[in-house]
């Protein structure tokens, strides 16, 4: 928000390359259909223009989709994954829904306004975190949570939570997913049930 | 048919209706804020929560289809609980601002909360409060009072064509806006101020006027246009206060245009409220009886065929027969309704009407628009061809300046050139006309009010005849004049055209410059220029100071079209009748009544003393206007004549949508549009004749 080149550009078009996905997004749907890829296009925007979608992006998606663009501002607002304003290059969204509060998502909302020197719904100065609160993710399993752009990370503490965001500032590796070393989501002490079928189960990380 | 039980009563009803329409069908008023018969079913509000058996939960019944053996109850204990909870949520945040809003006295959720309200609130939490919105001239927002039934924006996406309209954010949050805060762009934005059942949307020119109880109504006629909406005048005392539409789904449905609604201000504005006559070059204040001498001195010193009249676009058809029958008298034919010298043929009734009626539009299957902007010319007109388009996208193609109609347009050319290839069976919008079972043609005073008028009419109906677009044996009539003028298809009916060898509009002006025709009399023609005039003595009858006044040596004041009884036809050709709401200003009087009294002073009486003898001598001129209400259809026949036409443009003649006549262009509202929406679409010029 204090970066000046964060502040709306006059113009917005896709590179060839989002271009490119925008236009295999549009084919999925039939003729006279196209406004159904509304939301895939204003995502590929955000992603394109640094996490957030300017006015001009607006515009464009309505102009590429054929659709007044009030009704693609419409979409635009509804849904919180769409920022509308300037955003640090890390989002920092903390569930602090039940199952999170539950297990503890205060003090992961906290370590983070501790660590970052923000309230939710700001920006650092350095324009690198945004905290922002959000409701359920639907990782509820392993609570508490926060998501980081693309990225879950889950079974918080305080401590994991500052770590996590120290590394994220160092341009360190960070690890996702479950920060206590369970697998994907199951139970904390390996698996309860259908043990006869383990070796058949495909185990991923994280 | 689809047969079910409501409330214990067997019904059979349409497949394909809703559950709420079975109800009103059958006599159940269902409450409901966001279902609208002529927009899209939006089942937002869910007032209109009925039981349904075997479903578990409440079932919105605007949304929901009838289905065979449905059971359904409107009158049970819980679903009068449903609704009472039902308004409580819509009250949460609501400011309960009825004092001082506007709409209070005929609000929806005043009157539904006194049915379903409960007299306290539980809501402990503060009411959000919501920034208003700037929407143009018109209307007036006061968003916290908006229960987001999207109404309003539904209107502005589907009938008006203008999609600016939206609802953003959500929950909580959500709040009706225009895109980047323009003003609403559209000639119908005022009903929006009708369709929102609160007190949101509200007319910001009678802002804070009157309450409705105050009111007196009367149900006449509008004339700013050609179509002859239906409206309702609200009066209090011997004021206009305000323009509402009234149901006829033959011409209106229930919308009017933004000009029909709010140019009414100007009914007190400018007024020519006593005669003048100019003396020494200046108008001076004077009497009936000065005014009717002076006008009687200078007759005599005239001859019958120097003598010429002119009826304006708001004449109504019992003056000019009035004023037709008084230059009889005088011993002149000099007469002529079409001051913008429109080509118009008086001899062959079908080649002046809309003779497919308004509603004809409706079963069309393909639209040609020749010189005329309908979106300009006919607001409402253009909402039904916008409608017609929406459900089967039907081919329009126009011929003529190229402008944002609110629908798809095939622009094939804006010469009559495109008319010859069309005749000449050439083009791809030959093709479409051909295939097409109910073609339609509407052409405008644009293509008509030109030198070559006569020819591209003729030309008109050899395509007409071509292509079948009239068609007796199957009843079809798709050959449609649309005028601009409320005056006109009634002075047409009744003989307001010149005698054999008698001069027209372009004779009369250029008889009047060259100083042979020595008197003119004007029924509220001011859309001439008056310097063509020359030194003619002017006689000027009308209700607003504008052009014609100010040329004029003897003004007569007049009545406007809300302060008479009075006759007019619209462009299909059906009578309609205006009625009174309040008295003309000071010493103006009805029209006729001042022809009648000038004819008896200058020696020559017209025979009739009331309204109904007028209304028979134009019965007696034209059999048609028994028909009140109706149209009667007319028997096709040539006309128009072959001959040059030139590759001049075609284009609409209204270059301003917001001032067209004597009223708009006096009103203040009309003015603040004009400057609020200039920049959008009224700079092309366009040719006049
Ligand atoms: S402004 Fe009026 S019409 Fe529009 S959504 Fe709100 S309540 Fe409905
Ligand atoms: S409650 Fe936090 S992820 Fe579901
Ligand atoms: S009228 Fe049915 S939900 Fe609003």
């Amino acid at each position: 928000m204090n970066d000046d080149s964060k502040q709306e550009p006059a113009n917005f078009e896709f590179t060839r390359e989002f271009l490119k996905t925008a236009q295999s997004h549009i084919k999925k749907y039939p003729k006279n259909r196209q406004s159904s890829a509304v939301m895939p296009l204003l995502d590929l925007a955000q992603r394109q223009n640094g996490g957030w979608i300017p006015k001009p992006a607006i515009n464009y998606v309505a102009n590429l989709l054929g659709m007044p663009s009030i009704r693609v501002l419409e979409v635009a607002t509804f849904y919180t994954m769409y920022n509308l304003e300037p955003i640090g290059q890390f989002h920092v969204q903390v569930c602090t829904n039940l199952p999170c509060w539950l297990r503890g998502s205060n003090d992961v909302l906290n370590s983070c306004k501790k660590c970052l020197g923000i309230e939710t719904g700001e920006t650092t100065d350095d324009n690198l975190f945004t905290l922002s609160e959000v409701e359920c993710l639907g990782a509820c399993v392993n609570a508490p949570m926060m998501q980081i752009n693309d990225n879950y990370y889950e079974d918080l503490t305080s401590e994991t939570t500052e770590n996590i965001l120290f590394n994220l500032r160092e341009g360190a590796d960070v690890k996702t997913g479950s920060q206590i070393g369970r697998n994907s989501c199951e139970p904390i002490n390996g698996l309860t049930s259908l043990q006869h079928m383990k070796s058949n189960l495909i185990v991923e990380d994280g | 048919m689809v047969n079910m039980i409501i409330d214990g009563k067997e019904v059979s009803v349409d497949p394909g209706m809703t559950v709420l329409q079975a109800c009103e069908q059958i006599g159940i008023e269902i409450p409901r804020f966001c279902y609208h018969e002529r927009l899209s079913v939006a089942g937002n509000c869910r007032m209109c929560l009925v039981q349904m058996e075997k479903s578990p939960k409440p079932i919105a019944s605007c949304a929901m289809p009838v289905g065979e053996g449905m059971t359904i109850h409107t009158n049970t204990p819980e679903v009068e609980a449903m609704r009472k909870s039902v308004m409580e949520f819509l009250l949460l945040n609501h400011p309960l601002d009825c004092p001082i809003c506007d709409q209070g006295g005929e609000c929806d959720l005043q009157d539904q909360s006194i049915a379903y309200g409960i007299d306290h609130s539980r809501y402990q939490e503060r009411k959000r409060s919501v920034t208003d919105k700037h929407m143009g001239p018109l209307i007036s927002t006061t968003m916290t009072r908006c229960i987001h039934c999207t109404r309003c924006v539904r209107f502005a996406t589907e009938i008006a064509g203008v999609p600016d309209l939206g609802l953003l954010g959500r929950g909580e949050n959500a709040e009706i806006t225009t895109y980047l805060e323009k003003a609403l762009n559209s000639e119908l934005s005022g009903n929006v101020i009708d369709l929102c059942p609160v007190g949101a949307l509200t007319s910001k020119p009678y802002a804070f006027i009157a309450r409705p109880w105050e009111l007196k109504s009367i149900e006449t006629i509008d004339v700013m246009d050609a179509i002859g909406s239906n409206i309702r005048v609200d009066v209090r005392g011997a004021e206009v206060l305000r323009v509402l539409p009234i149901l006829n789904e033959d011409i209106n449905e229930e919308w009017i245009s933004d000009k029909t609604r709010f140019a009414c201000d100007a009914l007190s504005y400018q007024r020519l409220d006593r005669p003048y006559i100019r003396k020494n070059g200046r108008l001076k204040e004077a009497t009936w009886n000065e005014a009717f001498n002076t006008i009687a001195a200078t007759l005599k010193k005239v001859n019958g065929p120097d003598i010429a009249a002119l009826a304006g676009d708001l004449a109504d058809c019992e003056s000019m027969i009035a004023l037709k029958m008084l230059i009889q008298n005088l011993g002149s034919e000099n007469i002529d309704c079409r001051q913008d010298c429109a080509r118009l043929d008086p001899t062959v009734r079908s080649s002046y009407l809309f003779n497919s009626a308004l509603a004809g539009i409706d079963q069309t299957d393909a639209i040609l628009l020749i010189g005329c902007n309908p979106r300009w010319e006919a607001a409402v007109l253009n909402a039904r061809i916008r409608k017609r388009y929406l459900e089967s996208g039907i081919p329009i193609g126009v011929i003529g300046e190229k402008s944002d109609l609110n629908y798809e347009i095939m622009h094939l050319g804006d010469d009559v050139n495109v008319l010859h290839d069309i005749l000449a069976k050439k083009g791809r919008f030959s093709k479409i006309l051909r295939s097409a079972s109910r073609p339609m043609i509407i052409i405008g005073q644009g293509a008509l009010a030109r030198g070559d008028g006569h020819a591209i009419l003729g030309l008109t109906r050899k395509i007409t005849e071509l292509y079948k677009i009239v068609d007796n044996n199957r009843g079809w009539n798709g050959f449609n004049m649309l005028h601009t003028a409320a005056s006109r298809v009634g002075g047409l009916d009744l003989g307001f055209v010149p005698g054999p060898n008698c001069r027209d509009t372009e004779a009369i002006l250029d008889g009047a410059s060259q100083g042979s025709i020595k008197l003119v009399y004007l029924l509220g023609a001011d859309e001439i220029n008056m310097e063509r005039l020359g030194n003619a003595f002017v006689i000027y009858q009308g209700h607003h100071g504008d052009t014609g006044a100010n040329r004029a040596d003897v003004i007569l004041p007049g009545a406007a079209y809300t302060e008479k009884n009075a006759t007019y036809v619209n462009t299909e050709g059906r009578v309609q009748r205006a009625y009174q709401a309040v008295f003309p200003p000071g010493e103006a009087k009805e029209d006729w009544r001042i022809i009648r009294a000038l004819s008896e002073i200058i020696g020559k009486k017209l025979e009739f003393d009331s309204l109904a003898q007028v209304r028979a001598a134009l019965v007696e001129a034209n059999p048609n206007f028994l028909n009140v209400g109706t149209m009667s259809p007319a028997a096709w026949n040539k006309f128009g004549i072959d001959g040059e036409i030139t590759d001049m443009t075609l284009s609409s003649h209204i270059k301003n949508f917001y001032m067209t006549d004597p009223i708009s262009r006096a009103s203040i509202t009309m003015a603040n549009c004009s400057k609020a929406f200039a920049n959008n679409h009224f700079e092309k010029i366009t040719n006049n004749g």
